[in-house]
C-alpha cells in the first residue's frame, strides 16, 4: 500500500543563540564588531539534532518527550513559525497555522469580536464567520456571554470558545499541543469526540502530549524525542511505553533508550515460561494462557497479570486482568518459591494478530519485577467475526508449584 | 503554474482578512474607555488648530506674510503626526506582538501594514477637519490639488518603509527606539512645520536647499502650495527645476527597497528573536 506523505522532515537541526545579556544593544554589536568578536556573549543551545521522519496522510502522529526535550520547537517548525538551521521540512496540504488554543485573543474585546479576530487568524473572512457564528457559540455553550469582554470570562469559558473556533479550521493537517491538559471532564469528552471525528475524516493530526494514554489511544504512530534527538519511532503503544519507562528508570539515572527492550524489571521475581494454547485460533473456542514464575527474594506481595492488545496500528489494549483485581491475593512469598498461573477466556477476538503482555509487580504496583511485552503472539483467524468488541470473562487459577 | 497562482491568491486572501480584522480592532480599542469615543479623532485636530492659531498666528505673529498660514500650520502638523504615528508605532509592533508571532504562522508584514492603515484612517479624518478650516478660511486651492493623493501615497510609502526597517531592526537592537526619538526630535525642527519655509529660503538659501530634499518637508510644502496658497514655495521653486523631485523620490524608493529586503530577510526569524 502506497501512502502519501503529508509532512516530511529531513535531517532537521535547530539551535538557538542565547545572548548572555538579556538585551542586545547596538553599542554592544558595534563594539563587538570593531574588536572582531561578534556574538561572543551568546551561547548556542541545541534544540534538535538531525531529526528525520515522515508523517503520512490521514495519520494520527504523536510527538512525545520530556519538558525541554525539543518537541515544542519541532512542532513550531512544522507550523513554519521557526526555521530549521539545517535540513528541510516539506508540508503537503494546508496546515492550520496554530499550535495553541486561543492565540490572538484580546481581553479588551468582547467574545463576539474575538470570534471574528480568531476566525481571521484561521483564515475565515467576516462573511464566513457570520455563516457559522451561531454554531460556534452554541458549541462553546456561551450564548449569553458573547457581548461581554473576554477578560471577564473564566479560563474554562475562554478555552471552550477557543476550542469551538479551532474545530472549525478547514485544513488537511492539524497541529495539537497539549490541549487536553485544560478543561474539565466534560470538555475533555468533547475533545475526544472531535478527535474521533477527525480520525473518521482521515485528517492528518500531529499531537504533542504528556498524556500517554491518549497518545496510545489516538495515535497510530509516534516518535520519542530525548535530549534533542529522535530516539524512537514506532507504533504509539511502544513509544508510549518507552516514555513511561523513562520515568520509572529515573532512579537509576537517565534511561538508556538504545536498550529499550520488550522485557524489563528489577527481577525480584521473574517469569520462567509463558505458553498460549492454542496459539493459532480459528473459532470461538477458549484460549488458555499458562505462565510460571519464581520469586528471587522474599516478597510482601506479588501481583501477576496480563493484557491482550492489537499488535498493528495503535496497539490499543483490549482486555486483561491480574490476581489482585480477581481477589486472589498473593502475599508473603518466600525466596525461591515458584507459582503457576492459568488464565482462561473465551475467544472474543476478531481476525488479526494480538500481543500478549504479561507482568509481575509488587505491592500497589510500586515496583515492577518483570514486565514482558509480546511474551506471546496470538493469531486469530476467525470464520465468524464478532459484531462488536467485548471483554471476555477471564478465569484465573493461581497455584504454588511444589 | 495554475496551482502557483491559486497558492498566491490564497496567501493574499489570508493577509487581507487578517489586515481587516486588525485595523478594525485597533480602531475599536483606541477610544474604548473614553466617553466621547470616536469623536476624539475629530476633536483632537480641531483643538490643536485652535491652540496653534492662537499661539503662533495671533500671539507670535508667525506667517503674517503668508496667507492662510494658520490652516497651513495645521496641515503640516497633521501630516507630521501621521509620519510619527506610523514610524513610532511600527518600532514596537513586532516585539509587541511577540506572543502572537511565536504561536501563529502568519505573514509578518501584516502587523506593520495594519498599523500604518489605522494611521491612514486617522489621517483621513484629520484631513477632513483641515478641509473644513480651508473652507472657512477660504484657502486658495489650485488646480494642482488633484495631485494631493500622489503626495499622500509618497508619504504612506516613505513612512511604511521606515516602519518595516525600524521594526525589524528593533527586534535585534533594543535601542533603536531611543535613537529614533532623537532623530525625530531633530527632524521636527529640520522640517518646515511650525515656521515659514519662505523665510528660511530668503535668509539661508543653501540650508533651505538641503532641508527641502527631505521627502516629508517636500510633501508638506507641496501640499501647502496646492491647497493653501501658491505663495508657499516648493522643492521645484527652490531648485528652479522640476527635475529636483527626483531626489526625494529616489530617497523614498531606496528606503522602500532596502526596508523591504531587510524585512523579508529577517521576518522568518522574528518568532525566535523577539
Amino acid at each position: 500500500m502506497s501512502k502519501n506523505i503529508a509532512i516530511k522532515v529531513d535531517r532537521v537541526s535547530k539551535h538557538f543563540m542565547l545572548p548572555h545579556e538579556r538585551s542586545h544593544t547596538l553599542k554592544s554589536t558595534l563594539t563587538g564588531f570593531l574588536s572582531g568578536k561578534r556574538n561572543r556573549k551568546s551561547t548556542k543551545q541545541r534544540a534538535l539534532k538531525n531529526i528525520s521522519f515522515e508523517i503520512y496522510e490521514g495519520e494520527f502522529f504523536g510527538i512525545v518527550g520530556r519538558n525541554g526535550s525539543g518537541k515544542s520547537t519541532l512542532l513550531k517548525m512544522l507550523a513554519g513559525i521557526y526555521q530549521p538551521n539545517k535540513g528541510t521540512i516539506e508540508v503537503n496540504g494546508k496546515l492550520v497555522p496554530f499550535i495553541e488554543l486561543g492565540v490572538g485573543f484580546n481581553g479588551e474585546l468582547t467574545g463576539r469580536e474575538n470570534v471574528y479576530l480568531n476566525g481571521a487568524l484561521l483564515g475565515f473572512s467576516k462573511k464566513e464567520v457570520d455563516a457559522q457564528y451561531e454554531e460556534i457559540v452554541a458549541f462553546a455553550e456561551l450564548e449569553e456571554f458573547m457581548d461581554q469582554k473576554l477578560k471577564n470570562y473564566s479560563s474554562g469559558m475562554q478555552v471552550r470558545l477557543a476550542f469551538s473556533l479551532a474545530t472549525r479550521a478547514k485544513t488537511d493537517i492539524l497541529l495539537v499541543d497539549e490541549v487536553l491538559a485544560v478543561g474539565d471532564a466534560d470538555f475533555q469528552r468533547k475533545c475526544f469526540k472531535y478527535f474521533r471525528e477527525l480520525k473518521r475524516q482521515k485528517k492528518t493530526v500531529v499531537f504533542v502530549s504528556h498524556d500517554m494514554s491518549s497518545v496510545q489511544e489516538y495515535c497510530d504512530r509516534a516518535i520519542l524525542i530525548e535530549n534533542s534527538e529522535l530516539v524512537l519511532e514506532g507504533n504509539s503503544y511502544d513509544v508510549g511505553s518507552a516514555y513511561t519507562r523513562m520515568f520509572s528508570d529515573q532512579a537509576d539515572g537517565p534511561a538508556d533508550l538504545s536498550k529499550i527492550k520488550r522485557r524489563w524489571g528489577n527481577e525480584k521475581a521473574r517469569f520462567n515460561s509463558v505458553k498460549v494454547d492454542p496459539k493459532s485460533i480459528a473459532s470461538k473456542e477458549s484460549i488458555t494462557v499458562y505462565a510460571e514464575f519464581t520469586a528471587r527474594e522474599n516478597l510482601e506481595e506479588l501481583i501477576v497479570g496480563f493484557k491482550v492488545r492489537e499488535i498493528d496500528g495503535s496497539g490499543t489494549a483490549l482486555f486483561g486482568t491480574n490476581n489482585k483485581i480477581q481477589r486472589q491475593e498473593l502475599k508473603n512469598i518466600q525466596k525461591g518459591e515458584t507459582y503457576t498461573v492459568q488464565w482462561q477466556f473465551p475467544n472474543t477476538l476478531n481476525d488479526g494478530k494480538y500481543a500478549l503482555d504479561i507482568g509481575l509487580s509488587g505491592q500497589d504496583y510500586a515496583e515492577t519485577y518483570d514486565s514482558w511485552d509480546e511474551a506471546q503472539i496470538l493469531s486469530v483467524n476467525k470464520i465468524e467475526p464478532n459484531p462488536y468488541p467485548s471483554s471476555p470473562i477471564i478465569k484465573t487459577r493461581l497455584a504454588k508449584k511444589s | 503554474m495554475k496551482t502557483k497562482i491559486q497558492h498566491l491568491r490564497a496567501k493574499y486572501r489570508y493577509s487581507i482578512i487578517l489586515l481587516r480584522e486588525l485595523v478594525v480592532n485597533d480602531f475599536k480599542l483606541r477610544y474604548q474607555h473614553s466617553a466621547l469615543g470616536y469623536l476624539w479623532s475629530l476633536l483632537k485636530p480641531f483643538s490643536q488648530f485652535l491652540i496653534l492659531y492662537v499661539v503662533f498666528v495671533k500671539v507670535l505673529g508667525i506667517g503674517a506674510n503668508i496667507p492662510h498660514f494658520g490652516v497651513a500650520l495645521l496641515l503640516g502638523i497633521v501630516l507630521w503626526s501621521y509620519f510619527t504615528e506610523v514610524t513610532n508605532g511600527s518600532i514596537m509592533a513586532i516585539v509587541g506582538r511577540g506572543d502572537l508571532l511565536r504561536k501563529v504562522n502568519f505573514p509578518r508584514y501584516v502587523v506593520i501594514l495594519s498599523g500604518s492603515l489605522s494611521a491612514l484612517i486617522n489621517l483621513a479624518i484629520n484631513l477632513a477637519v483641515v478641509v473644513i478650516f480651508m473652507l472657512i478660511d477660504k484657502a486658495q486651492v489650485s488646480a494642482y490639488a488633484i495631485l494631493m493623493p500622489l503626495l499622500i501615497v509618497e508619504l504612506f510609502v516613505f513612512a511604511l518603509s521606515l516602519g518595516f526597517l525600524l521594526s525589524s531592526l528593533y527586534v535585534r537592537f533594543r535601542d533603536v527606539n531611543h535613537i529614533w526619538d532623537v532623530v525625530m526630535q531633530a527632524a521636527f525642527f529640520a522640517t518646515p512645520i511650525m515656521y515659514v519655509f519662505n523665510d528660511i529660503y530668503d535668509k539661508y538659501p543653501v540650508i533651505a536647499k538641503i532641508m527641502i530634499v527631505n521627502p516629508v518637508a517636500q510633501i508638506i510644502q507641496d501640499s501647502r502650495h496646492i491647497l493653501m496658497h501658491p505663495k508657499n514655495i516648493t522643492l521645484g521653486y527652490v531648485y528652479g527645476s522640476k527635475l529636483a523631485y527626483l531626489i526625494p523620490v529616489a530617497i523614498v524608493t531606496v528606503t522602500a527597497i532596502v526596508a523591504g529586503l531587510y524585512f523579508k530577510k529577517r521576518s522568518p526569524y522574528f518568532a525566535e528573536e523577539v
